[in-house]
């Protein structure tokens, strides 16, 4: 039985041009484990100037040391160069995607090339089997995908089937990937990545075991940590109501971004509220593995045929304060069936939904402009109308025209070929999530290398203060914010446990394992993966000068007044010279 | 009195294996990070859409895995189930075949997993599904 060995990380490299693989065995403990050592890995095996949709575009997947030692470390980091941003992609999922790599040996995977005809993966420990998926391309849902894969392949409770939708094989340049029906690697475009690698799946079925170096404090400290997440307050708000808590509160703030922002409030608000649904949709609660919260809020969606009298369908729809900003708010959605609706359309083509939500509240807008005319739209695209934007969804994956074509590119080349720049609410390429709170929140969007709001919660910095700091502090604040979280993905720690992961914690969580390390040196190796991370991304073709900031931010007032653009500039400013220029 | 791992109610699991890996974890001095060694197994009912379950002993009274074990690895346990001794254990997997739910478990290593009913997982699950409870 092999004793956990921290430093010596196990990658196994798949080639899909000619169905090989092989397993690499290496000292890398000085990335701990997740988004370190994707970073390096990434870095190592890409060729920088890459199209994305390439063969030659690499996908890393990774997961941390305290995988799956202790509960909440249950994240996927998905790295690859992202058909979105055109620049450094990175998402994460939870499901069994991250404890089947573990319990099947690895620290991480590392795809390169592309098959000619589809295929999916499974890897069952040291084996790697290269499957016929041509019947499965061309299914649109990847419920079904999952289920036909599910009744085939072996590994029932310990495996995970990550797959893609028609999005993805479509090469949406948002859809994502996902796993365990509920989990997704939404945010930048790993699904078309996939895609245009024909691997309409990868099972990971894993079996392993391992030992911690020490039996008694190594159950001590998983007690600890058990008790902390399930008897204190640092997780209730995920499990009691979930994300979706944050509606009503942010609709109070003035910090929800509504009909493509035209408004940070939505009158309709209390209707899609967290509290509201806990009320009247919320069917059951269901977990990643290795996870006591039980975060993934699931409704039950009754709906009659219209052909067949008394002939209905139920369907479960998991839904998050994301998926009610994007879907709901932005498109002026106030009904919650027709909001559950949406979501299901977008889960099924396994697309991102706040990309897709932005992407459809700026194309209303642009209607409504008369920047583009209802032949290009083809759906009578309007605020609240959920029926023109369930077959808009559908148009994205069908790409009937020039139009949706493009618009399955994202907000940014939308805007680019059309106009209407103003209002396509993308920061570095990446539709904005649901915060319209403040300088802490875009800024964070801004030099986020994600541009995604969990990099470094610019938006909690916002809600913190009454005052704004002064945007070189702020900046400061962001970058640690972030730095830290890189350990958090390093370890693959859900960020909903960062209240329970503590440097203190973690430090103790490392000794049974045979690891020694300060708080200190801990952090130390947050900056230095931050700082190889944002240099990985400038090599990737990030471009901080041509940042582009949407002018409708400035326009509506935020709970702290108007947005300024001079404090915008200060910060970046900074941010360039400090960090950018620096590395 | 003895006691048994009953489920108190299946109907609360969300499918999270928590208790996969605190029996795992069940020996002090030589506990296991992963799952080969757990004796439960948490699974979807075929996608997590229609929710989760575990399979696990039901401490038969007269178990068919040690009947059919040819070296008695398996023997029947007081309260129902049985005692696991491993070190009897060749491999053959007629215990497996034999259960008819289904709740014993191939380990990589070529002996079995399955619960001996120590109670050790019921504290780790957060949902309270499982029981342990005296018969
Ligand atoms: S393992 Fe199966 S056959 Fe053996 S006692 Fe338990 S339920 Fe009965
Ligand atoms: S009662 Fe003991 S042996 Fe049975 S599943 Fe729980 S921890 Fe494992
Ligand atoms: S710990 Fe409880 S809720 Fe989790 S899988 Fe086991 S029985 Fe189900």
């Amino acid at each position: 039985m092999d004793l956990i060995d921290f430093n010596l990380k196990k990658i196994l490299h798949i080639n899909l041009n000619d169905y090989s693989y092989f397993v690499e065995e290496r000292d890398m403990g000085e990335w701990i484990g997740g988004v370190g050592i994707a970073t390096r890995l990434l870095s190592e095996n890409i060729k920088k100037d890459v199209d994305p949709l390439d063969e030659g575009n690499v996908i890393v997947l990774a997961v941390g040391p305290f995988t799956p030692a202790y509960p909440f470390a249950s994240k996927t980091v998905a790295m690859f160069k992202s058909p979105l941003t055109s620049n450094l992609g990175e998402s994460h999922a939870g499901g069994r995607s991250a404890t089947a790599i573990a319990n099947a040996g690895y620290d991480a995977i590392v795809i390169k090339g592309a098959s000619s005809k589809p295929v999916y993966v499974v890897i069952e420990n040291e084996k790697v089997h290269f499957r016929d998926a041509r019947v499965l391309w061309g299914i649109e849902d990847s419920l079904i995908t999952g289920r036909i894969i599910a009744e085939k392949e072996k590994g029932r409770g310990i495996r995970a089937i990550m797959r893609i939708g028609g999005a993805g094989e479509k090469l949406v340049r948002f859809a994502g990937v996902m796993t365990e029906t509920y989990r997704h690697f939404g945010r930048t475009g790993l699904g078309a990545v996939f895609g245009s690698k024909k691997l309409k799946a990868l099972v990971v079925i894993g079996k392993g075991t391992k030992r911690p170096s020490d039996a008694k404090s190594y159950r001590e400290i998983y007690n600890k940590i058990f008790e902390l997440a399930t008897a204190s307050d640092a997780m209730k708000k995920y499990y009691l109501i979930g994300t979706p808590v944050n509606v009503a509160p942010l609709n109070e703030l003035r910090a929800l971004p509504t009909r493509n922002l035209e408004s940070a409030y939505f009158e309709n608000a209390e209707e899609i509220s967290g509290e509201k649904f806990a009320e009247f949709n919320l069917a059951r609660r269901i977990a990643c593995n290795h996870c006591p919260t039980a975060c993934i809020h699931l409704a039950a969606l009754r709906i009659p045929y219209e052909d067949e009298p008394y002939f209905h369908k139920t369907i479960m729809i998991s839904y998050d304060y994301e998926l009610i900003y994007s879907l709901g708010s932005m498109l002026g959605i106030g009904d919650r069936n027709a909001l559950l609706k949406l979501m299901h359309r977008v889960e099924l083509y396994g697309m991102d939904a706040m990309s897709t939500g932005v992407c459809l509240a700026w194309a209303t807008e642009a209607l409504k402009k008369g920047l583009i005319s209802q032949n290009e739209a083809l759906a009578p695209l309007k605020f609240g109308d959920a029926e023109a934007y369930l077959k808009a969804i559908d148009n994205l994956y069908f790409q009937p025209n020039e139009f949706y074509k493009t618009l399955a590119e994202g907000v940014e080349a939308i805007s680019k070929k059309y106009g209407g720049k103003e209002f396509a609410l993308a920061f570095g390429g990446n539709e904005m999530p649901g915060y319209h709170t403040g300088h802490g929140g875009y800024i964070g969007f801004l030099i986020g290398l994600r541009h995604s709001h969990l990099d470094n919660a610019g938006y909690s910095i916002d809600q913190k203060a009454k005052e704004d700091p002064e945007p070189e502090e702020l900046v400061e604040k962001l970058v640690e914010e972030e730095s830290w979280r890189q350990i958090l993905s390093s370890l693959v720690v859900c960020f909903f446990a960062r209240g329970v992961y503590t440097p203190e914690l973690v430090v103790e969580g490392f000794k049974p394992l045979g690891i020694e390390m300060s708080e200190d040196e801990l952090k130390e190796i947050g900056r230095k993966i931050y700082l190889e991370k944002l240099k990985l991304k400038k090599e990737l073709g990030f471009d901080l000068g041509k940042m582009r900031i949407p002018k409708r931010i400035f326009e509506v007032e935020t709970f702290k007044g108007n947005l300024d653009s001079n404090y915008i500039e200060r910060a970046l400013n900074y941010y360039e010279k400090k960090y950018y220029r620096a590395v | 009195m003895v006691k048994i791992l009953t489920i108190k109610d299946i109907e609360r699991c969300v499918g999270c294996a928590l208790c996969m890996y605190a029996c795992s974890r069940r020996r002090p001095k030589s506990p296991y990070i992963g799952y080969d060694h757990s004796g439960i197994l948490a699974i979807s009912l075929s996608g997590f859409e229609r929710g989760a379950t575990i399979i696990v002993c039901r401490a038969c009274y007269e178990p068919p895995c040690s009947q059919v074990c040819p070296t008695d690895a398996l023997v029947p346990r007081k309260g129902g189930g049985v005692v696991y001794k491993e070190k009897l254990c060749i491999g053959c997997d007629n215990c497996i075949e034999a259960c008819t739910i289904s709740a014993i478990f191939k380990r990589q290593d070529g002996k079995v997993a399955l619960c001996i009913h120590c109670g050790y997982c019921v504290d780790f699950c957060p949902h309270s599904v499982l029981e342990y409870r005296e018969v």
